[in-house]
């Protein structure tokens, strides 16, 4: 099996100073795939999908996606990450640009994208979530949601093979979380490889392929949907399920 | 009463003195503006190179944290007096062939840089962490992402603190005047001497803060525009 994943992390460990945030995590991701990371905030969601960008490095293990390993360091990151998009729960687009310049720039600046190739493929993507009238627009004119399209719509301009999507939810006002993850089950419908950390767990049980419950930086559970939310054998996973129930996220 | 009058304001001296300071004046307008478009862009290199990330940029980092030490300590009479008349008795050929207003503006240039390039500083490290992560998260690569996602950011939000300091700069160039440039301030001394009469010298300060004001007035309605702005996005 290990042999044929898309995405293959092998004992990844991480720790910031004294806390370890991650430690011997394995997973696997087979193309196409949709994988849901859930568990309590500080359990080491965010770290991972991270650690799969680059953004941090990892201490011990290995990483490899599209068969190219990612913890070697003769690799050119810039490079790596222009393949693997990635998207924030604080959305994080640049203030300063107006939309289509935000999901412009990097197909310009590292793929080489004359200005013109760059907009026409940003407007296509633009048009697919019902954005382009706000393509001149700067960010803070946007509501939440569509802040969080863009965000995606940005990842995507680069036609990425992997993407991580990182609580992109979770700083989102309830009505308008609905836009978000309309637009991400459109990516699992056209075959989109993705890891999503999250915390609605009917999205998750909808759209993964599988789900890894992580607790203090460990994957304790791992398993197709039906089995992690019907059936879950570890005491924490229940546990941690029921207070999601009793909170009614779910 | 009348004696003071006539020693700091008499309208004699005023009619007598001012065709001097103006020309002078026209001297410290000339200074200020070089001298403004030098620090703008050598104090955001010395900022930028401060920041450059590791091990290899050590030694510029260095280079930049110690030009910044040394010059925001010094006071500038002492380096406009080392270069204006230090540099020319060197005999090094070019260089020591400048005119004097030349000299000045290399001394305002060089102390302003390093005040300049704190105030960069501030606002490179006041971009949120996220947004740089963000950048390069799409495959930009640490150059690109200063370029094109920090530094038009960082820009925008020190132009306050940045206009202030030029009112500072504006000022200064009355200090070079000790190094003979024929500016404002030297015409007034000019005419002090002359006649025992210092209307000179008010008639340089009306001239400086006529200049002053609206650089004040125009940096605190940048910085009210910003407050409103912010207190829209909130």
């Amino acid at each position: 099996m290990s042999g044929e994943s898309f995405v293959q992390v092998e004992n990844v460990s991480k720790s910031f100073g004294d806390n370890k945030v991650l430690s011997n995590v394995s997973l696997q991701v087979a193309a196409h795939d949709v994988v849901c990371l859930i568990g309590a905030s500080g359990s080491g969601k965010s770290t991972l999908l991270r650690c799969i960008n680059l953004l941090e490095k990892v201490d011990a293990g290995t990483i490899i996606v599209d068969g190219q390993n990612l913890t070697t360091d003769k690799l050119d990151v810039n490079k790596l990450r222009q393949q693997i998009g990635i998207v924030f729960q604080a959305y994080n687009l640049f203030p300063h640009m107006t939309v289509l310049q935000n999901v412009t720039l990097s197909p310009r600046k590292t793929l080489g994208l004359s200005k013109k190739q760059a907009e026409a493929r940003a407007y296509e993507l633009l048009d697919r979530i019902g954005l382009r009238e706000k393509a001149e627009e700067f960010p803070d004119r946007l509501s939440g949601g569509q802040q969080q399209r863009v965000a995606i719509v940005r990842a995507l301009a680069m036609d990425p093979k992997l993407m991580l999507l990182d609580e992109i939810t979770s700083a989102l006002d309830p009505q308008l979380v609905n836009e978000v993850l309309q637009l991400v089950r459109g990516l699992s419908e056209v075959g989109m490889t993705m890891i999503i950390a999250t915390h609605e767990m009917n999205f998750a049980r909808e759209v993964a392929s599988k789900i890894c419950f992580l607790d203090a930086g460990v994957i304790l559970e791992e398993g197709p949907p039906s089995q992690i939310f019907g059936d879950p054998q570890e005491p924490r996973t229940r546990a941690f399920l029921s207070s999601v129930l009793a909170a009614g996220r779910m | 009463m009348q004696r003071i009058l006539d020693l700091f304001f008499s309208p004699h001296a005023f009619r007598d003195v001012l065709p001097d300071v103006w020309l002078g004046f026209q001297t410290n307008i000339h200074m200020m503006v070089i001298a403004e478009i030098l620090v703008l862009i050598f104090a955001l290199g010395i900022a930028v190179v401060r920041g450059l990330p590791g091990r290899a940029a050590i030694p510029l980092r260095a280079l930049a944290i110690f030009y910044v030490d040394f010059f925001r300590g010094t006071p500038l009479i002492i380096v406009a007096l080392v270069i204006g008349v230090g540099v020319p008795s060197a005999d090094a050929g070019w260089i020591s062939s400048q005119s004097a207003p030349t000299y000045g503006i290399a001394s305002i240039a060089i102390i302003y840089s390093a005040y300049v390039a704190e105030v960069y500083r501030a606002g490179i490290e006041s971009i949120h962490a996220s947004q740089r992560m963000a950048a390069r998260s799409l495959g930009l690569s640490y150059g690109q992402t200063m370029r094109y996602v920090v530094l038009p950011q960082a820009i925008r939000r020190v132009i306050p603190p940045l206009l202030n300091d030029f009112i500072g700069l504006q000022k200064d160039t009355a200090i070079v005047y000790i190094i003979g440039i024929g500016e404002a301030v030297l015409a007034a001394q000019n005419y002090s001497t002359a006649y025992t009469n210092f209307t000179g010298y008010t008639v340089a300060a009306v001239f400086f803060v006529i200049l002053t004001i609206p650089l004040a007035r125009f940096t605190d309605s940048l910085i009210r525009q910003r407050e409103l702005r912010e207190r829209a996005a909130a």
